[in-house]
């Protein structure tokens, strides 16, 4: 550990004295930075070949590095690379993992795939991301619905029916509800009769003179309420007519009703004005068969399967 | 124009070559064994076979792919990942405590790169020769001798390297298998970066970097020095018997008693140089403790060979205190452990290896968590009931597949809807998860705000769960 190794060297300066002493210190780059500094230039020239770069007349250039995906109509695409390609061969590198599951999914029938543990599994993700994209902008996330809007799929109340055959036809024919508004065929009176009867059905407070006349009209021929609802109220599931015994209420708002009277008015504004907006899209065209059937044991599991 | 300007001195001193002479005695023989006993370890554990039912048939594996660690009978999940913490907070008490008792006893005999150092400064004495005959063959010019003996050194070096390399790799998968597949060029690219990494590092850290990770890369031996004081055992040289007044000289002839050394007034070091040629970090030991210090204890065999053949009393270079040293009447070097610190450090090693010992050995076989679906918070069904809906999630942890059965307590079983799933199958190392829901009447359900799920797996109906839920219900 000697001196001798203790290298001593004079900082140069640039030559120029101003007032006579002044000077300026010629201090260089370090070297390393200065290499660090060239490696970097190199290292975008071969950035600029490889990766699109450069405006060059109305386009630019795209560089060497191709990227291939398969796009939904299933043609093999190539392009220069783009991060929306990378996106694209991402998604299918995806779709290839879930492969086996979707196959598995389709070589089963609706009760084994609830029998088997995996594959329920499989379906609450994949339904779950699938119901997100799809369903969830009108049922809601949960399935919870929006009453005078949309029905809750998580209750045993079932417009069309829900077992795994009645959703899965659902979900690939969409449905229609039409109630005809009957303000323009009976007067207010016996609207409100009628609603004060269909009160009665689910125990709400109401008028029992009014419900009795209100029954009867019910069951005539005049309303014709029965021919869809049944001559108890209880509705019919092959038409999607509602059962109006049960608590459960989807077009009248009557759960966010604080008094009786304003639960009766609730169903009588149904009654007068009726419904057309019970239209359910079908998806039949817009998903693949397995993705239908994911999303039918998916929603199956939602309403704890009735 | 140059006048008045400073001089500026180059701050890093280029490296001295150290060729350490190999030396005999208690330390060189402690050391040899710690080599073996950790290479021993290190190379063939990935090697020594046992018996699994749902994995490779291999001691130590430590499975990425399938997110766990095996290690003999324990299988260890991310989720035990404050083992891991414990695990590291021990080793670094029982760091703190040697360092507090003995001093750098890590860096000495059982730091990697000492081992792998040692290892290498071996292979390059068995080619090249004894200390002298490498100093010759590194003073002379290029030829074909010199080329031969260094080719064949470097070359050792990097397969050793390499073998270190690999040997780390084949922790993390079944060792037989990756080998093959390594050299048919089948593994992820992972595998061979991990392999060329490590054997770079290995051949620039044990044959050129050397001493100097020691001095100016690790940090583990500047923050030892501080757990120094004065009671804490050191390699020390008796400057008070080696120097004494004159200071040493060499044993010409009429100085070869220690009466006759005593009369000159001169110390019992016979300025030999051994202990400073045999120092693998190239320190003299005599200039008193210094940081590149790593007490390998080399220079006390060194100097105790030469006592004994000077017919000298031993330990003229030995393990002492400074506080020892520093007084006018030593005494025989002894541990000084009754020291808060040092007793601290022992009790907190203690506590934290019972408290890693209980929680590996109380570990449960599968892990399970009920939370309440929320989106809603409730269901009304048709007839006025409500229900709620829960997530049963249960990850076996076990080698073998297992039945769980869920139950719910204090409701009806008729109140719990479970589908097909009331006893589930797990498989070994998965998890599964189970929609339950359960359905209470309206004034039940006004009335209850928690849920107790009870799983019990088939095999060890012992060890069931209990896990508390909430029932949400605003009327």
């Amino acid at each position: 550990m000697s001196e001798q190794h203790l290298q001593s060297q004079t900082v140069q300066t640039t030559g120029h004295a101003w007032d006579g002493d002044l000077q300026e210190f010629n201090n260089p780059l370090p070297t390393w930075w200065v290499y660090t500094f060239y490696v970097t230039i190199v290292f975008a020239l071969v950035y600029w070949v490889i990766y699109p770069s450069w405006p060059f007349g109305k386009g630019f250039l795209t560089g060497f590095s191709d990227i291939s995906y398969v796009n939904k109509s299933g043609e093999t695409v190539t392009s220069h690379w783009n991060t929306r390609a990378l996106l694209q061969e991402d998604l299918n590198e995806a779709a290839e993992m879930q492969k086996p599951y979707f196959s598995k999914v389709a070589a089963s029938s609706f009760e084994q795939i609830a029998k088997d543990a995996e594959l329920s599994g499989f379906v609450q993700s994949a339904g779950k991301a699938l119901f997100t994209d799809n369903c969830a902008p009108c049922h809601q996330q949960g399935g919870q619905g929006v009453v005078s809007f949309f029905p809750n799929l998580t209750d045993d109340d079932w417009l069309y029916g829900g077992s795994y055959e009645k959703i899965h036809e659902t979900l690939i024919n969409g449905r229609r509800g039409y109630m005809p508004a009957f303000g323009e065929v009976l007067n207010a009176q016996q609207i409100d009769s009628l609603a004060n009867h269909v009160a009665s059905l689910s125990g709400i407070a109401h008028d029992a003179n009014k419900a009795a006349a209100g029954r009867a009209l019910f069951t005539s021929d005049s309303a014709a309420c029965y021919y869809c609802h049944g001559d108890n109220g209880k509705g019919r599931q092959e038409i999607g007519a509602p059962n109006l015994t049960d608590k459960i209420w989807l077009w009248a708002n009557v759960p966010a009703a604080e008094k009786a009277q304003d639960k009766v008015a609730a169903i009588r504004s149904v009654i007068a004005s009726g419904l057309s907006k019970g239209v359910m899209p079908a998806w039949g065209e817009r998903m693949t068969p397995d993705e239908i059937k994911v999303l039918t044991v998916y929603v199956h599991q939602l309403g704890g399967a009735k | 124009m140059n006048t008045g300007l400073e001089e500026q001195i180059g701050v890093l001193q280029e490296r001295l070559p150290v060729f350490t002479r190999s030396v005999k005695g208690v330390f060189r023989r402690f050391k040899t064994g710690v080599l073996l006993l950790a290479y021993a370890m290190f190379f063939l554990l990935p090697w020594l076979p046992w018996y699994r039912a749902d994995a490779p048939s291999q001691a130590v594996l430590f499975d990425l792919p399938g997110r766990r660690f095996l290690v003999f009978d324990l299988t260890v999940y991310p989720q035990d990942v404050v083992w891991l913490a414990l695990l590291l907070f021990i080793a670094a008490s029982v760091l703190f405590f040697a360092t507090a008792l003995v001093g750098r006893a890590f860096c000495g005999y059982f730091c990697f790169q000492t081992l792998w150092t040692d290892f290498f400064i071996w292979i390059e004495a068995k080619i090249q020769g004894e200390r002298p005959a490498r100093i010759r063959l590194y003073r002379q010019p290029w030829g074909r001798e010199k080329l031969l003996k260094i080719g064949a050194t470097h070359l050792i070096w990097l397969l050793a390297s390499f073998w270190t390399g690999m040997s780390f790799v084949l922790y993390f998968g079944y060792a037989p298998d990756l080998l093959t597949s390594f050299f048919t060029g089948q593994v992820a690219a992972a595998a061979y970066i991990t392999v060329a990494a490590i054997t770079l590092g290995t051949y620039f850290a044990a044959g050129h970097m050397r001493e100097q990770i020691c001095t100016y890369v690790c940090p583990y031996g500047r923050f030892q020095s501080v757990m120094y004081d004065r009671e804490t055992l050191a390699v020390h040289y008796d400057a008070q018997r080696g120097e004494a007044l004159h200071g040493r000289a060499s044993a010409r002839s009429g100085m070869r008693t220690r009466e006759e050394r005593r009369v000159r007034g001169n110390g019992d070091c016979i300025d030999c140089g051994l202990c400073v040629q045999v120092c693998p970090a190239g320190i003299d030991i005599r200039d008193g403790l210094q940081y590149p210090c790593i007490s390998c204890g080399l220079c006390i065999d060194a100097c105790n060979g030469i006592m004994d053949s000077m017919g000298f009393p031993r330990g003229l270079i030995r393990y002492d205190s400074e506080a020892n040293l520093a007084s006018a009447q030593t005494t025989a070097p002894r541990l000084h452990w009754k020291r808060l610190k040092v007793i601290g450090y022992g009790v907190s090693i203690v506590l934290m290896t019972i408290y890693l010992g209980y929680s590996i050995f109380s570990r449960s076989s599968f892990e399970d968590a009920v939370t309440q679906i929320r989106q809603p918070l409730f269901i009304q069904l048709s007839n006025g009931d409500i229900r709620n809906r829960y997530q049963v999630r249960i990850t076996n942890k076990q080698a073998v597949a297992e039945f769980y059965r869920i139950q719910v307590k204090g409701v009806p079983a008729s109140a719990v809807e479970l589908g097909n799933f009331s006893e589930v199958v797990v498989k070994p190392g998965r998890s599964v998860t189970v929609l339950a829901s359960v359905t209470l009447p309206p004034e039940v359900a006004a009335r209850t705000r928690e849920l107790t799920f009870v799983i019990t797996p088939r095999t060890r109906p012992e060890e069931a769960h209990r896990d508390v839920a909430g029932f949400h219900y605003t009327p």
